[in-house]
């Protein structure tokens, strides 16, 4: 039998285009939260440790590395949260006309930064009178 | 009626008749981490300062406890459900694959255990 090369997946040789990126980028953020998950617990087990486990905990969180990844963990956040309410209204099959679909990916991008200054700037307020 | 091919059914390929499932529980879980998810940060932005005494506060209520230990739940499920399609979309070996299904398994497992003892440990006022 002649040897005949495999199909590409679709993504190797459709033309790029920004909803391409939002697709991917929901899948880059879910997987960040799923890390993001596990420093929640982190945080959860520390305060049921005592006092000085969590006080331990909420140093290491403070610093500027930890910072930094939960800042990002922030927008992570809000960028699936919409993006995933954008995904449920798909799955009534409705939004997937080519300028709706493309709109609803704007308002997603635009509304993740937007929504994650908010919630990061709040929980900073709320969280921030230390251990 | 099976509609798989015979070699499909030797190989243990095709369908195995569980997807429908985890497409729903992933919307499932979707929607109701919209709800825990806008919760814990609301919870997260009144707390009052991050001190210990706080979070033990905060936990104390029932309802606080009893949305934490769900989100807890919810979002190890809808993370395992995710990871396993992400995995399974680009891990080809197959040894590699179900080797990394299980470790994330495993892990999200453990985590939520972890998580939810220790939101029962501050409820019951355990945690000092």
């Amino acid at each position: 039998m002649a040897q005949r090369a495999r199909p590409l997946s679709p993504f190797m040789h459709y033309r790029w285009q920004y909803t391409n990126t939002l697709s991917i980028l929901h899948r880059i953020t879910g997987v960040l939260l799923s890390f993001g998950f596990l420093l929640l617990v982190y945080w959860l087990a520390a305060a049921a440790a005592g006092a000085d486990r969590y006080a331990v905990a909420v140093a290491t969180l403070s610093s500027p590395l930890a910072q930094l990844v939960l800042f990002g963990a922030a927008f992570a956040f809000c960028y699936h949260l919409l993006n995933g309410i954008r995904h449920l209204v798909w799955d009534t099959a409705r939004g997937f006309e080519l300028r709706t679909a493309r709109r609803s990916g704007w308002a997603v991008a635009i509304g993740a930064l937007v929504l994650g200054l908010i919630v990061w700037s709040l929980i900073r307020a709320g969280m921030g009178g230390g251990a | 009626m099976s509609l798989r091919s015979p070699l499909r059914r030797v190989t243990h390929l095709g369908s195995a008749k569980g997807g429908s499932g985890h497409w729903f529980a992933q919307r499932m879980s979707a929607v109701a981490l919209v709800l825990l998810g806008l919760w814990l940060v609301i919870a997260l932005a009144t707390m009052g300062g991050a001190a210990h005494a706080n979070v033990v506060a905060w936990l104390s209520s029932p309802v606080a406890a009893a949305f934490a230990v769900l989100l807890v739940l919810v979002a190890a499920w809808h993370a395992v459900l995710g990871l396993q399609v992400v995995i399974e979309d680009y891990v080809g070996a197959k040894g590699q694959r179900l080797a990394l299904l299980l470790v994330v398994k495993f892990v999200f497992a453990v985590a939520a255990v972890i998580g939810v003892l220790a939101v029962l440990r501050i409820a019951f006022g355990v945690a000092a």
